[in-house]
């Protein structure tokens, strides 16, 4: 690496256009909602910036509070889902032939490059009332009560008097099938990158001294994967924590997430100051997880080495 | 039952090794419903767009009305050709900025290099949503409204959002590959009287290309892709594919958007194959 006075032009050619993309039209932009954040509504379109904590306050009121709660909720189950469902896939990448591999972490990959909106509006025609899932239940319903008016258990009603169709769609379960959904390459992927790097000889060596491949899972899988573990929880946390589409689309009337919030406080409700607080709140909170991840990481980084 | 794990153990082969994970029937099984569960809605959203059936729900044959409907629907081309030609700005100016950034941070030394990694990074990490309202009070507030100029300038601000959240991605991918240079050649091209420029322009950029392929690539679809930036920052007089699409899809369900969908998924498919394939071939001249 070169100190950047051996070719100063080279350095500022290279370093002002990026800096200046970054500085106008990230950093500004977030200095200005972050200030805004400190200042109250005066007007339909005017805030007095006057350096008050009392939208900060607002924000831990129950009501927002509990939206708080609800996303953390929800993005902790889908974490969780997509953990459990992820690391039996990633194990199968990992120990699969060259070739099958390469065509596996395509397959888990390729979903992620299709549009977001699409695969949400894919979603609902699976799941609303007169979509795929019901329409299959329904045809199984009715094979089933055609089967038991065959034997001659018509008239008792035994599977209910006509098919119900099940709501699956604007509620809490329809928002998590849809994170889990949008997420899951999320966390295929740093756990299969933890498993591929782990040393095969440790899982050789555990099963060739006794231990079952559950206990050798648990005991020598898990631990020697934990960085990519923590890494995978944090990558599909943080984005599901602050979703917007998932639930504006998939959820009811009470599966809001913050990002709802945020978004009603920015457009329909017009208070850029509440929002600009509550936008800062779910960056405070992304930080944290971000930081936690680099600590575990390190963590793990310095046990390698000693 | 004993059949079927025959069947998927192909009898003929050797017995399952202890670290043949992937040959065993339960991983195998999980991997087949994982997969299922990501491409059978995608594949039915396809599927169904042929379906001569307004209802949408039950196969009544093949059909190609409603990629007709979608053609004449006006405001739905006007929007596609939008998001097009917002991805292809984006994408280069995205890989430009992005080719710097790993050039600098590869390169120099300087005061407060960490922060400035840091900061690059931020695009990465932070909540769409977040981004997304500080752009739209910034554009709001600065009285940066594209909306009314003549196209395609009134696509700029749009524009401007997705090269701010796509080139620190197309950095991170140009860093990798910056790595594997070797740096004997610029020096020596430098001994040999080469100037700063003609270093940059005739050894690192062409060592640079399969990265700023990838980085080109993921612009792209990061741009095309992206939903809640776009809705954000499109004021009331442009009209992008995703929020078009949104409305749509608010109202109700139609083959419409299924004929629309499925030609932007055909295009990421083949833009994302082509790159890969780029890619690939790069891979093999380098190795060859």
């Amino acid at each position: 690496m070169d100190n950047w006075r051996k070719s100063v032009g080279a350095f500022w050619a290279s370093f002002l256009p990026p800096t200046f993309w970054l500085v106008a039209f990230f950093l500004a932009p977030l200095s200005l909602i972050w200030m805004f954040s400190f200042g109250v509504k005066s007007g339909i379109t005017d805030i007095d910036i006057n350096w008050t904590l009392q939208q900060y306050a607002r924000a831990l009121e129950p009501l927002y509070l509990g939206i708080f709660a609800k996303s953390l909720w929800m993005a902790t189950v889908t974490t969780f889902i997509c953990l459990i469902v992820a690391f039996p896939v990633a194990i199968a990448i990992v120990f699969a032939p060259p070739k099958a591999r390469m065509w596996l972490l395509l397959l888990v990959i390729l979903p992620f490059w299709t549009n977001l909106l699409i695969r949400t509006y894919a979603l609902i025609a699976v799941l609303r009332t007169r979509g795929h899932v019901n329409f299959t239940l329904e045809w199984a319903w009715e094979n089933a009560n055609g089967l038991l008016t065959f034997i001659g258990l018509g008239s008792f009603n035994l599977i209910g008097e006509k098919f119900e169709p099940l709501a699956l769609l604007y509620n809490n379960t329809a928002v998590v099938v849809g994170l889990v959904y949008v997420a899951l390459p999320f966390m295929v992927l740093p756990l299969y990158a933890a498993l591929d790097r782990l040393d095969r000889s440790f899982i050789e060596a555990s099963l060739d001294l006794g231990a079952g491949h559950i206990r050798t899972f648990w005991s020598v899988v898990v631990p020697l994967a934990l960085p990519g573990i923590a890494s995978g929880i944090v990558i599909t946390f943080i984005p599901t924590l602050g979703s917007f589409l998932t639930p504006d689309l998939l959820g009811g009337t009470d599966s809001q997430m913050i990002a709802n919030v945020i978004e009603r406080q920015f457009k329909s409700a017009n208070d850029w100051p509440f929002g600009a607080a509550l936008s800062f709140l779910l960056m405070y909170v992304t930080f944290f997880g971000l930081a936690l991840r680099a600590l575990l990481t390190r963590r793990e980084g310095v046990g390698d080495r000693t | 039952m004993s059949t079927l794990t025959n069947l998927l153990r192909r009898k003929n082969r050797p017995e399952i090794g202890p670290l043949d994970y992937h040959r065993r029937l339960w991983l195998r099984v999980t991997v087949a419903l994982t997969l299922i569960f990501l491409y059978m809605p995608i594949l039915t959203l396809m599927a169904f767009s042929f379906n001569d059936s307004k209802r949408n729900i039950v196969w009544r044959g093949f059909t190609f009305k409603y990629y007709e409907k979608a053609i004449n629907n006006s405001e739905l081309i006007e929007a596609f050709l939008n998001s097009l030609t917002i991805a292809f700005v984006s994408t280069i100016a995205s890989v430009i900025l992005g080719a710097l950034t790993a050039y600098v941070l590869w390169r120099f030394r300087f005061p407060f290099r960490a922060v400035y990694e840091g900061a690059m990074a931020l695009p990465v990490v932070i909540p769409e949503i977040c981004m997304g309202v500080a752009l739209m009070v910034f554009f709001l507030r600065t009285g940066f409204n594209t909306g009314g100029w003549v196209w395609p300038f009134n696509l700029s601000a749009i524009t401007i959002a997705h090269i701010a959240f796509s080139f620190p991605f197309a950095a991170i991918v140009i860093r990798a590959r910056l790595e594997s240079f070797n740096t004997e050649l610029s020096e020596s091209a430098k001994d040999l009287g080469a100037s700063e420029f003609q270093v940059f322009k005739d050894i690192i950029v062409p060592h640079m290309k399969p990265g700023l392929i990838a980085g080109a690539l993921l612009a792209f679809t990061l741009s095309l892709d992206d939903f809640v930036i776009t809705f954000f920052t499109s004021g009331p007089g442009t009209l992008t594919f995703p929020v078009k699409i949104y409305s749509m899809v608010r109202f109700s369900v139609t083959p419409e958007v299924n004929a629309a969908s499925t030609v932007l998924i055909v295009i990421t498919v083949i833009i994302t194959a082509l790159a890969l394939r780029l890619q690939n071939r790069n891979n093999m001249l380098q190795a060859g």
